[in-house]
């Protein structure tokens, strides 16, 4: 009764948009790390797609691990989801009526954009997953099961898909910036005001991802990576 | 100064309302924003119309009554100050100054630039009250409280409960207010015994009244005439999950 207290206010549908945020940026955080090992060639790469399939052996069997960390991650997804719409919603509605002039004071483009940036993050992923894991055949010209390394060769070379993917890269970058720094400001963790280790950690990290999966397509494109 | 108005002019909650342009002359740059509105007020009186209603009292940035969007601003564009004590140096011979009231489904407009603040009033009023003992003047050093921990509780004290938060946020959300409310008692001892209950019925009453979320744009603590930290918001947040969680 108390968790279901908890997610009926905005403030506890905050605190889990945050939590699910840490969840998912650790995700993409790792998930970015992991494809940086395409610039040691076809063999590291592919062997290490692989490898997330035995991750947590001999406790977890084949792709076990691989599920869990699905199951976490869309349900982490569907729950930020949700408690974005609805603190939204709740938002939306208590100013039915616009001001005339507006002039905000210190609000910036990474916070007002927040909630149309998670809606191009969200069509990218999908748009992500069908090109990348299940290899629709409308989303890749040339999908071979298990060859990680050549489906990320061949998908990149459009350049309008890598454009795609530089975009959303920066979308996403733009969303952590601001989530990195408000998820601490949600769950209670202050700094100070004049040194704000949370603004820098925010930019570290949304700088970092986004500028580590841009060089990707960019390498592709420049035939750096072939 | 000679100054050009949009006035946001309202009849009563129910009628739609518009802006309507008016010019003031004669405006000395070391009157305050609601001095100039009084020279406006007179020469409206003196022609049979109808004044200008907006909200005042103390007239030196303690009370919290008075507030109004000043070009987009609440308050207008000075920093931790309220609309009274703006003074007209502030502004340029000829701007034209546009004046809505603060907008918020919580706020209703009652008149012109006066909104309805009682959901403030009644999220207070759920807070409670904190067991002291009544009588005589306690003994002063009865109950110790670090000089960190006064100073703390008195920055969230210095709230007016004005509405510029409110007014201000995006969200139209009072975050702020309630956060700053909540804090001053239970970051003091004498706050301590009702704490959890204080929290958790004023949040009660603020989502009731139908206040936005929070979305930390710190569009609050811009506008705060006493610069209240959004820092107290995170405080708020904590002390949520500590009041229902301990």
């Amino acid at each position: 009764m108390k968790i279901s207290y908890f997610y009926s206010t905005p403030i506890g549908k905050k605190i889990v948009m945050a939590v699910t945020g840490i969840i998912l940026f650790i995700f993409v955080l790792f998930h970015m790390l992991g494809n940086l090992i395409i610039y040691s060639g076809p063999e590291r790469y592919n062997g290490y797609a692989e490898h997330l399939r035995k991750l947590g052996e001999p406790f977890l069997g084949e792709n076990q691990f691989l599920w869990i960390a699905r199951t976490v991650l869309l349900i982490a997804l569907i729950l930020h989801i949700h408690s974005a719409w609805a603190v939204s919603k709740t938002s939306w509605d208590a100013r039915k009526k616009p001001y005339h002039v507006y002039s905000p004071v210190q609000l910036d483009y990474a916070a007002r954009t927040m909630k149309i940036g998670g809606v191009i993050i969200l069509l990218f992923v999908i748009y992500h997953l069908a090109h990348f894991t299940f290899g629709f055949s409308w989303a890749h010209p040339n999908f071979i099961k298990g060859d990680v390394y050549h489906n990320v060769v061949v998908g990149f070379s459009v350049w309008w898909v890598s454009a795609i993917y530089i975009v959303a890269q920066l979308a996403l970058a733009m969303h952590l910036y601001h989530g990195l720094w408000s998820l601490f400001q949600t769950i209670g963790i202050t700094a100070n005001k004049k040194r704000d280790w949370r603004r820098n950690f925010a930019i570290l990290f949304a700088l970092l991802i986004a500028i580590g999966n841009i060089s990707i397509p960019i390498s592709v494109l420049l035939g750096i990576v072939k | 100064m000679k100054l050009k108005l949009k006035i946001w002019r309202q009849k009563n909650s129910s009628s739609p309302g518009q802006f309507v342009d008016y010019t003031v002359d004669n405006i000395s740059p070391d009157m305050s924003f609601l001095e100039m509105l009084d020279v406006l007020n007179e020469r409206l009186i003196e022609e049979g119309k109808d004044p200008v209603a907006f909200d005042h009292d103390c007239r030196e940035g303690i009370c919290g009554t008075c507030g109004m969007m000043i070009n987009g601003v609440a308050h207008g564009p000075l920093p931790g100050t309220t609309t009274c004590q703006l003074h007209m140096r502030h502004f340029k011979d000829g701007d034209t100054i546009v004046i809505e009231p603060f907008r918020a489904d919580t706020f209703p407009v009652i008149k012109d630039l006066i909104v309805n603040r009682n959901a403030f009033d009644r999220i207070i009023k759920a807070g409670g009250y904190i067991s002291v003992n009544t009588g005589s003047a306690p003994e002063a050093n009865s109950t110790r409280v670090a000089k960190s921990i006064a100073d703390t509780a008195f920055e969230a004290a210095a709230c007016i409960g004005c509405g510029a938060c409110v007014a201000q946020c995006p969200n139209a959300s009072a975050s702020l207010f309630v956060a700053a409310k909540i804090a001053h008692l239970n970051i003091l001892p004498h706050g301590q015994p009702e704490r959890r209950q204080r929290t958790i019925q004023m949040i009660n009453q603020m989502i009731e009244e139908g206040f936005g979320s929070c979305s930390n744009f710190r569009e609050c603590e811009a506008v705060c005439p006493k610069e209240i930290s959004v820092d107290f918001i995170a405080f708020l947040n904590k002390e949520f999950i500590k009041s229902i969680w301990k």
